[in-house]
């Protein structure tokens, strides 16, 4: 399988994607934006349609509308959660529907596309990017994740204890708006290689079976991002061996296999009461 | 040329006009229970109800109802610990059912064999294929819905404004809310076939909030989230006939435009109109 040249580059682009997702989705559940990521996701699609409709590069579209509204999101509530859900579910059908408009424009401009670029943005083509795609998605993926190392510590001190944060001194508010800024390059980056409308898959699924599994931050960051290099590994496997399974369904899938067994492995009566304590203490 | 000219417009005008009514309705609670992300979840049910659906070779609206149930009860068992609503488990647990369902609806969807004709009026929605039949059942789903809300409206909105006292007298909270969320995905199945799978939120979730936006009153905030919805839905469905360019990018247009101006109304004038959410 490793002989075919598409599923190399698959692999060179796919694993620091999953790795940088799997890190950063861990910072998205534990402060309960994953609704905010999903808008994200949502959004890169609509820019990447905004750009083939106006004949430019796709990614220009991709990173230019993710970043834009993230830095929205994150203006619109110091912490865009569940209380913002309202403002965030309202801009996310006007987004969408600015993608239906784009769709209709791009489907008679003399391109022709016939909605093969919509279906490739909503559902990701990991089996066919082209080498370039590859090495740059792969390079921002390292970035991603460097970046996120950098900053890791103190975005889980403003994460867990925003008020302590600040009174220590730290940016809580801009540590905010970073972390969904790096949420939507990483939603563009990930819309290429499963899809926008699956990319929450690797941000939530991962991180989701992690928080349950540990209450030990580090750990759990690392543990999700396992999962997710994992799923994208195991998830081309079975794509490569069952042809009518999708890419993007297969990796989705063993995603939703490992948060599955999160739940069981959380309901084993091993530890509950530390469970318990990220749970109260992070949220 | 009249909008009233083609049987298709007529039908799709009276299928608009009943499934406004039921969203603005629903969504009011919706907005006030702070579920959106739900009724976005399961509105995206639909689309892995209608490919399992025409995968199997059954109509496609019993694979959108099917689906949008079975995700409404996987999500209001999976968002609980000990027995109260935990936001943050809820957000990671809709997350997931939503993004199964989008991976399952690409699964069935490649299975079937390639395109489904019509998987962009399918997302994104559509007035051109809805029959007489399709508007006598969204008739009957709408009856029911506001059905629910006549007997259960006032209990649920003591449970959702106050969980604890609610059950303290004796209010049955838990049944109220997987109920709820049931009724929920019946609606947002039944609007989905107007608006698009995701678009459902232009009439389900903008309409009442900027409604709430203006009123905090139950009655008026209720009417008003229902008038806002008929406008957004019948001058969407005129521009889209004359202009023919897709429905949900006007409806979700207007929509969010209204809300947008109650926003900025609210924040003008705090005094006026305090907002609830």
């Amino acid at each position: 399988m490793l002989s075919h040249d598409f599923i190399r580059l698959a692999l060179v682009a796919g694993t620091p994607i999953a790795l940088a997702s799997g890190a950063i989705g861990y910072f998205v559940v534990l402060r309960s934006q994953v609704f905010a990521g999903d808008t994200l996701s949502h959004v890169a699609f609509t820019g990447a349609l905004a750009a083939a409709a106006a004949g430019v590069d796709l990614r220009f579209g991709l990173f230019g509308a993710t970043i834009v509204v993230a830095l929205l999101l994150a203006a619109l509530g110091d912490r865009a959660s569940v209380g913002d859900d309202v403002a965030i579910g309202t801009t996310l059908a006007w987004v969408l529907g600015l993608g239906a408009f784009f769709l209709d424009l791009f489907n008679r401009s003399s391109h022709g596309g016939n909605g093969i670029i919509a279906a490739r943005t909503l559902f990701g083509s990991i089996f066919s990017l082209s080498s370039g795609q590859a090495y740059v998605g792969a390079v921002i993926g390292v970035l991603l994740v460097l970046v996120l190392a950098l900053i890791a510590r103190p975005l889980l001190f403003a994460t867990i204890d925003p008020r302590v944060a600040a009174a220590r001194g730290l940016p809580v508010a801009a540590l905010g708006t970073g972390c969904l800024v790096l949420v939507g390059v990483d939603a563009a980056l990930t819309t290429q290689v499963v899809g926008a409308l699956l990319m929450l898959g690797l941000i939530a699924l991962p991180a989701g079976a992690a928080h349950r599994l540990t209450a030990n931050a580090y750990l759990a960051l690392g543990l999700s991002s396992v999962f997710a290099v994992a799923s994208l590994w195991l998830g081309l496997v079975l794509a490569y061996e069952v042809p009518s399974v999708p890419p993007s369904s297969a990796i989705i899938g063993v995603a939703a296999a490992i948060y599955l067994c999160s739940f069981a492995a959380a309901a084993w009566p091993a530890t509950p009461s530390s469970r318990q304590s990220v749970a109260e203490s992070g949220l | 040329m009249s909008l009233f000219a083609y049987p298709f417009m007529v039908q799709a005008l009276e299928a608009g006009t009943i499934v406004a009514v039921m969203a603005a309705v629903t969504g009011w609670f919706v907005v006030l229970r702070r579920q959106t992300f739900a009724g976005h979840a399961l509105s995206v049910m639909s689309f892995p109800g209608a490919s399992a659906a025409a995968l199997a070779g059954l109509p496609l609206p019993l694979g959108y109802f099917t689906a949008c149930v079975v995700a409404a009860a996987a999500i209001s068992a999976g968002s609980r610990t000990q027995d109260r609503r935990n936001f943050a488990q809820e957000s990671a647990v809709i997350g997931t059912v939503q993004v199964v369902g989008f991976a399952l609806g690409f699964l069935f969807l490649s299975l079937y064999g390639g395109v489904l004709e019509d998987l962009e009026s399918l997302l994104f929605g559509s007035f051109l294929g809805i029959t007489a039949t399709q508007v006598v059942v969204l008739l009957g789903i709408a009856v029911a819905t506001l059905a629910f809300f006549a007997v259960a409206g006032r209990p649920l909105l003591f449970a959702s404004i106050d969980d604890l006292v609610a059950r303290a007298e004796g209010v049955p909270v838990r049944l109220l809310e997987v109920a709820f969320l049931l009724v929920l995905g019946l609606a947002v199945a039944a609007t989905a076939q107007i608006t698009g799978v995701l678009l459902v939120f232009a009439l389900l979730v903008a309409p009442a909030a900027a409604a709430q936006r203006f009123t905090t009153r139950i009655g008026p905030g209720i009417a008003l989230s229902v008038v806002i919805a008929l406008a957004v839905t019948w001058s969407g469905l005129a521009l889209s006939y004359y202009t023919d360019y897709s429905v949900g990018f006007f409806v979700t247009s207007f929509a969010f435009a209204i809300y947008l101006v109650a926003r900025v109304s609210s924040a003008l004038a705090p005094r006026l109109a305090p907002a609830p959410a």
